[in-house]
C-alpha cells in the first residue's frame, strides 16, 4: 500500500482519537471513548504493517510488540491507584524514548539512501530526537522522585541554571552540526546530551510540583511524536502528537494556575527548598494553642451535623484510607447528614488524581465537588474534615502576603462552623510552611494516622 | 519550503486547535484519565517504530535501535490504554439514582 493510501486509511484513527477525547467530557461515556481510541490504534498498526515501505523485520516486530505489550499489561494491571503518577510518567517516558529512536534510525536510513536529509526533514528530525530524549530522561527522574528512589525535595547546586542552559543549547548545537555534516554519531551524541538535560531539568523540581512536570512532559512527548510525523510524512502521527501536545499544554497551565505560580516559577523556582525554614519560623504559632480532640468528641460533632464536607489530601491516599472515609461518609449519610467531598485541583500527585482514588473506593463521582463549586458552601457547612491535606487549606494563601503560597486558590474550610484536622503530627505539608488553620479557635486536631482515625471514628459514630 | 511541508504544518495547526477545543471540555474530575489516555494516544509512535523496523537496514545496530523503539512504543500503547480503561471503569454514579 502506498503512503497516500495509508494516509487516507489513517483518517479512521484520527477520527477515533478525536472522538475519544470528546467522549472524555463526561464520565458516563468516557470508557467507551477510550475503547474507540484503542480500536483506532489497532487499525493504525494494521495499516502500517501493509505499507509498501515495510518489507522486513516481521519477527523482530512480533517479538518487540509481544515484549512491550507484556510489560504494558502487567504494569497497568499491577499498579496501585496511588502510584498512578509514576505509571503515567513511565509510559510517557517510553513514548518519548521511542520517538527519539525512530528519528535517529530514520536519519540513518535517509542518509544512507540519499547522502543527505535536507533542511526541512533535518529540523524535524533534530526536534523529535531531542525533545523525545528530554521527555524520556525527565520522565524517568520524575518516576524516581515519585517512587521515592530519588529525594522528592528539590536538588539544587551552584551554577545549576547556567549549567542546564549550556546543556540545552549544547544539545541543539550538536543536533544542528549533526544535520549540517550529516553525521549519525553526532546526532546520537546530541540525543545523549538532551537526555542529560532532561535529568538535570527535573532534579531541582520539588515533589509537590510534580502535577505540572508530568503534564509538561506529556506535552513534550506529544510534540516529539508530532515531529516524528514530519520526519516520516505521516499525518496520523502529526495529528495525534499535536492532540497530546495541546492536552499537556492545557493541563500544565491549569495546574500552574491552581498553585498561583507561573510555569517558569514551577520549573526553575526549586519551590519548597529555600523558603521552608524561613517561613516555618515567620509564620509560627505566636504562642497560639492547638486544640486536640478524641475520636469520640469528633464523632459527636459529625453525627449531629447537618452538613459535613471531607477534604481529602495525599495523606489519605498514602494511608490507603479512602475506603474508610467512604464507609464513614455512608454511615453519616445513613444518619441523615449531607456529605460531600471537596477536591482541590492539585490534590494528589497529578491533575485529577484524588478523584481517581476516591472513585476506586466507590465514592459516586457526583459527590466529588470541585473547588469553585464547594467554596461558597463552606459557610453553611457544620464540619469540614481535613484528611491528610495541608497546603490546599492553608488560609495563609489568602491573608499572609509574605507566605510562599500567598495567592494560591485554596479551599475555604476556615469559613465552615467547625474544622477537624486529621493529621499524624504538627509537621508542615509539602510546601514546608506552617498552617494558621491549626491554631484557629474553630479547629480541633485529631492526631492519628488517617486510616486509624477513620476506623476509630466509624466505631465512635456507631455508638453516638 | 515544499508543498508537502506546508500541508503538514496546516494539519499541525488545525490539530492544535481541535485539541485545545476538545480538551478544554474535559472536567477536572477526569484529568487523570485524560492524561493517561493522551499518554496512550502518543503511543501512536508505534506506527513510526514499525516503519523503521520494517525498512531494510545494512547494519545490526539500526535493527536493534528500531527493535527497542518497537518495545517502548508497544509498552506505551498497551499500558496506556489498559490503565486508562481500568481507571474509567471505577467512575460510577450514585447507585440509587436512575442512570
Amino acid at each position: 500500500m502506498s503512503a497516500t493510501t495509508a494516509n487516507l486509511l489513517y483518517l479512521f484513527t484520527i477520527a477515533a482519537f478525536i472522538l475519544a477525547l470528546r467522549f472524555l467530557s463526561s464520565p458516563r461515556h468516557a470508557r467507551l471513548g477510550v475503547q474507540i481510541a484503542a480500536a483506532g490504534m489497532l487499525w493504525a498498526v494494521i495499516v502500517t504493517l501493509s505499507l509498501e515501505r515495510v518489507v522486513t523485520g516481521y519477527w523482530w516486530m512480533a517479538a518487540g510488540i509481544a515484549i512491550g505489550s507484556a510489560i504494558g499489561v502487567v504494569g497497568a494491571r499491577k499498579v496501585k491507584m496511588t502510584a498512578m503518577p509514576q505509571m503515567v510518567a513511565l509510559f510517557n517516558g517510553v513514548g518519548g524514548g521511542a520517538a527519539s529512536l525512530i528519528s535517529l534510525v530514520e536519519f540513518h536510513t535517509v542518509w544512507a539512501l540519499n547522502g543527505d536529509v535536507g533542511v526541512e526533514r533535518g529540523v524535524s528530525t533534530v526536534f523529535s530526537a531531542l525533545v523525545g530524549s528530554i521527555s524520556f530522561a525527565g520522565s524517568m527522574v520524575a518516576f524516581g522522585k515519585l517512587q521515592d528512589l530519588i529525594s522528592g525535595r528539590p536538588i539544587t547546586y551552584p551554577g545549576q541554571q547556567v549549567g542546564n542552559a549550556l546543556l540545552f543549547v549544547g544539545s541543539i548545537a550538536l543536533g544542528a552540526v549533526a544535520m549540517a555534516s550529516v553525521s549519525f554519531w553526532l546526532l546520537a551524541a546530541a540525543i545523549l546530551v538532551a537526555a542529560l538535560f532532561g535529568v538535570v531539568f527535573v532534579l531541582p523540581i520539588g515533589g509537590a510540583d510534580m502535577p505540572v512536570v508530568i503534564s509538561l512532559l506529556n506535552a513534550f512527548t506529544g510534540l516529539a511524536a508530532a515531529a516524528t510525523g514530519f520526519v516520516l510524512h505521516s499525518n496520523v502521527l502529526i495529528v495525534s502528537g499535536m492532540l497530546v501536545g495541546a492536552s499537556g499544554t492545557l493541563l500544565t497551565t491549569l495546574m500552574a494556575k491552581a498553585m498561583n505560580r507561573s510555569i517558569a516559577n514551577v520549573l526553575f523556582g526549586a519551590f519548597g527548598k529555600l523558603d521552608a525554614t524561613e517561613a516555618a519560623v515567620a509564620g509560627g504559632s505566636d504562642g497560639a494553642t492547638v486544640r486536640s480532640a478524641t475520636a469520640d468528641d469528633v464523632a459527636v460533632m459529625l453525627a449531629y451535623a447537618r452538613r459535613v464536607v471531607f477534604v481529602p489530601g495525599y495523606g489519605l491516599a498514602v494511608a490507603q484510607a479512602q475506603h474508610d472515609v467512604r464507609n464513614l461518609a455512608e454511615l453519616l449519610e445513613g444518619k441523615g447528614v449531607d456529605v460531600k467531598y471537596a477536591i482541590h485541583p492539585v490534590a494528589g500527585r497529578m491533575p485529577g488524581h484524588m478523584n481517581v482514588l476516591l472513585a476506586e473506593a466507590n465514592v459516586p463521582y457526583d459527590e466529588l465537588v470541585e473547588m469553585e463549586q464547594i467554596n461558597p458552601e463552606f459557610p453553611q457547612t457544620d464540619v469540614a474534615v481535613i484528611v491528610g491535606a495541608n497546603d490546599v487549606v492553608n488560609p495563609a494563601a489568602r491573608n499572609q502576603p509574605g507566605s510562599p503560597i500567598y495567592g494560591m486558590p485554596i479551599l475555604d474550610v476556615d469559613k465552615s462552623r467547625n474544622v477537624v484536622v486529621i493529621k499524624r503530627s504538627m509537621s508542615p505539608g509539602f510546601a514546608g510552611i506552617d498552617n494558621p488553620l491549626f491554631y484557629d479557635a474553630k479547629t480541633v486536631m485529631l492526631f492519628d494516622d488517617a486510616k486509624a482515625a477513620m476506623e476509630k471514628l466509624i466505631v465512635a459514630v456507631k455508638t453516638v | 519550503m515544499s508543498a508537502q511541508l506546508v500541508t503538514e504544518l496546516t494539519i499541525l495547526v488545525l490539530a492544535a486547535f481541535v485539541g485545545f477545543e476538545v480538551i478544554s471540555k474535559v472536567p477536572t474530575l477526569l484529568h487523570t484519565p485524560l492524561m493517561s489516555g493522551t499518554n496512550a494516544i502518543h503511543g501512536i509512535v508505534i506506527v513510526g517504530a514499525i516503519i523503521v523496523m520494517g525498512t531494510p537496514h545494512p547494519g545490526l545496530l539500526m535493527r536493534i535501535l528500531s527493535f527497542i523503539a518497537v518495545v517502548l512504543a508497544s509498552a506505551n500503547v498497551v499500558g496506556g490504554f489498559v490503565v486508562t480503561d481500568r481507571m474509567l471503569e471505577m467512575f460510577k454514579k450514585r447507585p440509587d439514582e436512575p442512570q
